[in-house]
């Protein structure tokens, strides 16, 4: 690798000393903003007879971390090889690093549990972390049952300050946002209704139409999606990141229950709040129909009102409601249980937070079609 | 108190997945001791100190409280050995969206039944002792680094625990504040009888207040010495004298 004796560029040339040795003079300047040559590669390039290295450095303008991190590895890929270096002719200072970094042998323990892995192994992996996933999904739900068992009993440890503090959290601190999409959905149900019953002249059926969509079903299925969102990531960042600081082991070594303590008041919040949440979501996507109703498609506000009341009997917003609760309570679930199972890093926390919006949304989808087939069924 | 509390490890050995970290620890710890667990960085002392407090089972072997085997009694069993330990970890561990008095209540009012006001008197005192009176309404972020180790010590005291187990409680405290601490231990221990098992870097501590010890090494993963620190230093094995000059021995 012959380079031009400028000061201002590095030079490396390799010459045989008798005695079956190999010099390498090193000169001209050896920083880390150049484009420094691969101490592996050079390694490589010495014979398989060579048995003795002496690096000078005669020549040397300049140096810096580059230089000795040449060195380091040039050393390393010697001794693997058995050949001996002989550091005499270098600068002291390059003597005293490369002495430093050499003090502590390279441990032998790897990045344990990683690496690249073939696609099997990769999928054999995933499949028994999913087979591991489902029965803690199960135990912790059974955990969080008992709990609310020892809440109704009265023996939970349990703040009620701390109940108050997630209610606020969660409800009213929920209400922009629920207003605005709950009021854009109900728009567009008044408008997708209002195209197809011009067709058949009966545009008055948009107030059952947005009145029973909403009450019985959209409500509930926004407001639990905006709170998987908002109010699941959130629970689970917060319980991520105590796992992550040990509150969470400082809790258990004082035989106080992380459920019981932290996961029972954000569930039981869910489950008050997000029917509340609901049926005002509900109120706000009847109003929107109303707005477009009267001044978009002629509809009396009288008449529209007396239609939606018509419509509207106690069942549905019993569904509604009983929809919202559990909704509440499947979000809160994703977000405790990802929360609890978090890892010991600000990464883990991030997923965390992520596998409690999809896990959340997933389980109110997979509840949704369950109770809508259910309540078909009963006729309710 | 009949029985003198002391903790008895047996045959005991730690892993991550296939990784052991320690294997075959046994020794002992007797009632007022201060018990130093020593090693350098990564060989595994806080692993150790999860196995002692009930936080990770160990892979092999198991740890004696006066003769009650932790990891086979009951739940409720281990619930009540947990309740004679104090700890303070390594980073804190303080609850973060408690104050600092409602951290160190928090243990009183779960299980004492103090009224309110006796429960602050001691949350003052105890704050007091770690150098902190004055912070009551401080929450942990906006505390120094060395102020939420002294405050998760006076959560540990809180209860006045048999064993107060510490995870390098000097590290990051100036040269005077760590002293104060040291006096603070040989206090508790001579007052109150506390066994203290405390996990240290700092020679001056090993070597001024320890009586006992344990050595973990990181290159055999396991230990080479237990016994008095002030025995091991002048004719132990020469790895933990090397280690205990540091280096120069
Ligand atoms: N959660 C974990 N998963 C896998 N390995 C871990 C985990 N925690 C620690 N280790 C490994 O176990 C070993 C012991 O770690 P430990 O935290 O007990 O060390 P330590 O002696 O307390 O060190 P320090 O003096 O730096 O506090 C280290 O090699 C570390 O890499
Ligand atoms: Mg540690």
């Amino acid at each position: 690798m012959p380079q031009d004796h400028d000061r201002r560029q590095w030079s490396l040339a390799s010459s045989p000393m008798e005695g079956g040795g190999q010099e390498l003079s090193l000169g001209g300047r050896w920083c880390l903003d150049q484009d420094l040559p691969a101490a592996d590669e050079v390694a490589a390039g010495l014979g398989g007879e060579v048995r003795c290295l002496r690096v000078t450095s005669s020549e040397l303008a300049d140096w810096d971390s580059g230089f000795v991190a040449f060195l380091t590895v040039l050393c390393r890929h010697c001794a693997a090889r058995g050949i001996s270096v002989d550091q005499e002719a270098l600068p002291a200072g390059v003597r005293h690093l490369l002495t430093m970094a050499a003090a502590v042998p390279e441990q032998k323990v790897g990045r344990r549990g990683q690496g690249s892995e073939n696609l099997l192994v990769r999928v054999g992996t995933a499949a028994l972390s999913l087979a591991h996933g489902a029965p803690e999904m199960l135990r912790f739900l059974g955990e969080i049952v008992l709990a609310l068992g020892r809440l109704v009993a009265g023996r939970a440890q349990f703040r009620m300050g701390d109940l108050w503090l997630e209610i606020e959290e969660v409800g009213p601190r929920a209400l922009g946002i629920v207003s605005i999409i709950s009021f854009l959905v109900g728009l567009i149900l008044a408008y997708l209704g209002a195209d197809q019953l011009r067709m058949v002249g009966a545009q008055i059926f948009i107030a059952d139409l947005v009145a029973i969509g909403m009450v019985r079903e959209i409500g509930a299925l926004m407001t639990g999606i905006i709170i998987a969102g908002r109010t699941g990531a959130a629970f689970a960042a917060q319980l991520g990141t105590m796992q992550v600081n040990e509150e969470i082991d400082a809790f258990k070594t004082l035989g106080i229950s992380p459920i019981d303590f932290l996961v029972l008041p954000r569930i039981v919040a869910l489950i008050l709040m997000v029917p509340l949440l609901t049926l005002y979501s509900s109120f706000v996507g009847m109003l929107a129909g109303l707005i477009i109703s009267t001044t978009i498609f002629d509809i009396g506000v009288f008449e529209y009102y007396t239609e939606t009341v018509r419509a509207l009997e106690l069942k549905h917003f019993l569904v509604g409601l009983s929809k919202g609760s559990v909704y509440g309570a499947m979000v809160a679930y994703a977000g405790c249980l990802r929360g609890m199972q978090c890892g010991r890093s600000a990464e883990a926390v991030g997923e965390a937070a992520t596998s409690a919006v999809v896990t959340g949304i997933l389980l109110i989808t997979i509840m949704a079609s369950l109770m809508t087939i259910l309540y078909y069924q009963l006729g309710i | 108190m009949t029985e003198a509390p002391h903790i008895e490890v047996r045959d005991l050995s730690m892993a991550y997945g296939s990784f052991m970290v320690q294997h075959d620890l046994n020794f002992t710890v007797n009632k007022g001791d201060i018990f130093v667990i020593m090693g350098g960085n990564g060989c595994g002392k806080t692993t150790l100190m999860r196995a002692l407090i009930g936080l990770q089972r160990p892979a092999v072997g198991t740890v004696f409280y006066d003769g009650e085997d932790f990891w086979q009694v009951a739940p409720e069993g281990q619930e009540r050995l947990k309740r004679r330990l104090g700890i303070m970890f390594q980073g804190g561990a303080l609850w973060s969206s408690l104050t600092l008095a409602e951290n160190v209540a928090l243990p009183l009012s779960e299980y004492t039944r103090l009224p309110a006001g006796r429960i602050s008197e001691i949350v003052s005192y105890k704050l007091a002792l770690v150098g902190l009176a004055g912070f009551e309404e401080f929450y942990p972020s906006e505390l120094s680094g060395g102020m939420k180790k002294r405050a998760s010590l006076a959560r540990a005291m809180a209860l006045d625990p048999d064993i107060l187990v510490i995870d390098e409680p000097s590290s990051g405290l100036d040269p005077l504040t760590a002293r104060r601490l040291d006096d603070l231990i040989v206090e508790l221990r001579d007052s109150l009888g506390t066994t203290i098992v405390v996990i240290t870097h700092e020679l001056a501590s090993i070597l001024g207040i320890g009586n006992n010890s344990v050595f973990l090494d990181a290159e055999t993963h396991t230990m080479i010495a237990t016994g008095d620190p002030r025995i091991a230093v002048q004719s132990g094995d020469p790895r933990v004298r090397h280690f205990l000059t540091r280096g120069a021995a």
